[in-house]
């Protein structure tokens, strides 16, 4: 049930791209296709559920090892070599998926969500599988904002939007929207 | 001299890392609850900003092309896991209310697209000065924004009272507040620049029409002439 509740608070009440403001960068770089969404989406899902559980390892290394305040550097060089690896791995042996997320995949390294959830983890003390749920509800969450979002902006490029307003501010003012939505989750969990 | 200060200044309005780059969105919009976290957030990036940028430009000529980027990222974490208990020891309120997002410094776009666009090309000074205007660039960026949301939504500007309780939206401190200031100012520095490029427009039409005119006048006086 604990599990289900970080899911679920992970997801929807402290949405990470609409209340916690992580991985911006990435929801108003690549919202601009529904398509290309839903790629990034689902890169960013894999790469956070597997590099919170290898951070949640490491994490548990450096607190025996009495070095918590190396978490920052370790943390991202892992986060950026798992990447890597994945970029390589897939390029071998998926190439249609790699085609698929290959420009996005570099591009998660430098993604706020991956490195945040990690530190959020450790901060929180999680243990392991709510750590995972915790990182699934976050890619999750960052999927369904990033699908909602590039469907809104999809039908926005149909509209007559007055000059100045033209991309990032009427993106920002959508977001802003959306982001008053979802504080209507706010209370559901405790 | 004259470049040096150039370097300086052009990350302050020209190429601003919030506005025009658009670079760094996630502390600019998480931070800015009010005018004092964001000039703190701010500083903290500008120092990391500077000292990597050093760092990076002195070590430009030893470090092979291949593995850069995992060097930078090595470089720039240092710094901010300094920054980050440097503020721990000396800043603890601020450190607190910024949590999260100082240690999430090393993924600042800013951060490492300075390094490798700049740093990673030029001397040291010019790059201490690129790094030092960048950041000035953003701590105003995030001032700016700080205040207004905390002027609307608490009646405050750096905690002191301008018309405190008497008319506030609280909305403007919560997220959506967030998306909406940045929304709105990026919209009103737009306008300004299209409106400059018209008005830079008009001006080069008349000069040209003139110009034309000149240049018929001219051509009459040669016919007449023959």
């Amino acid at each position: 049930m604990k599990l289900f509740l970080i899911l679920l608070s992970a997801m929807l009440v402290n949405n990470y791209v609409f209340v916690r403001f992580l991985g911006i960068c990435p929801f108003l770089g690549v919202s601009k296709k529904t398509s290309t969404a839903i790629g990034m989406g689902l890169a960013v899902i894999f790469v956070l559920v597997v590099s919170s559980a290898i951070s949640w390892g490491l994490d548990l290394l450096l607190i025996k090892l009495q070095l918590e305040f190396l978490r920052t550097i370790v943390f991202i060089l892992v986060i950026a070599t798992f990447v890597q690896f994945v970029e390589a791995f897939l390029k071998k042996n998926n190439p249609t998926l790699y085609e698929a997320l290959g420009i996005y995949l570099p591009l998660i390294t430098t993604n706020c969500i991956i490195l945040g959830i990690a530190i959020v983890n450790s901060l929180s003390k999680y243990t392991f599988f709510e750590a995972i749920f915790n990182a699934l509800g976050a890619g999750l969450g960052f999927l369904l904002a990033l699908v909602i979002f590039s469907g809104i902006r999809e039908r926005l490029e149909l509209y007559d939007v007055p000059r100045p307003f033209l991309n990032l501010p009427i993106s920002m003012i959508t977001a802003s929207l959306l982001s008053l939505a979802f504080m209507g989750f706010q209370g559901m969990i405790k | 001299m004259a470049s040096k200060i150039s370097e300086f200044t052009k990350g302050i309005i020209k190429e601003n890392p919030t506005y025009v780059q658009v670079l760094g969105m996630c502390p600019t919009l998480a931070t800015t609850t009010s005018a004092k976290n964001g000039f703190g957030m701010g500083l903290a990036a500008t120092a990391v900003l500077v000292m990597s940028n050093i760092v990076i430009s002195a070590i430009r000529k030893t470090v092979p092309e291949k593995i850069r980027i995992p060097i930078f990222i090595t470089v720039i974490a240092t710094f901010v896991t300094i920054v980050d208990l440097v503020m721990h020891a000396f800043t603890y309120d601020l450190w607190k209310t910024l949590g999260l997002f100082i240690p999430l410094i090393v993924v600042n776009c800013i951060i490492m697209g300075r390094a490798e666009a700049y740093a990673s090309k030029h001397a040291v000074v010019d790059s201490l000065l690129d790094g030092l205007g960048m950041g000035v660039g953003f701590t105003l960026s995030l001032t700016l924004l700080g205040s207004i949301r905390e002027l609307l939504g608490n009646g405050t500007i750096f905690d002191i009272k301008v018309w405190g309780k008497a008319f506030n939206m609280f909305v403007m401190i919560l997220p959506p507040g967030a998306y909406l200031t940045l929304g709105l100012l990026a919209a009103l520095f737009a306008a300004i620049s299209i409106n400059r490029q018209e008005k830079a427009k008009k001006i080069a039409q008349s000069q040209q029409s003139q110009q034309t005119q000149q240049v018929q006048q001219t051509q009459q006086r040669v016919g007449e002439a023959k």
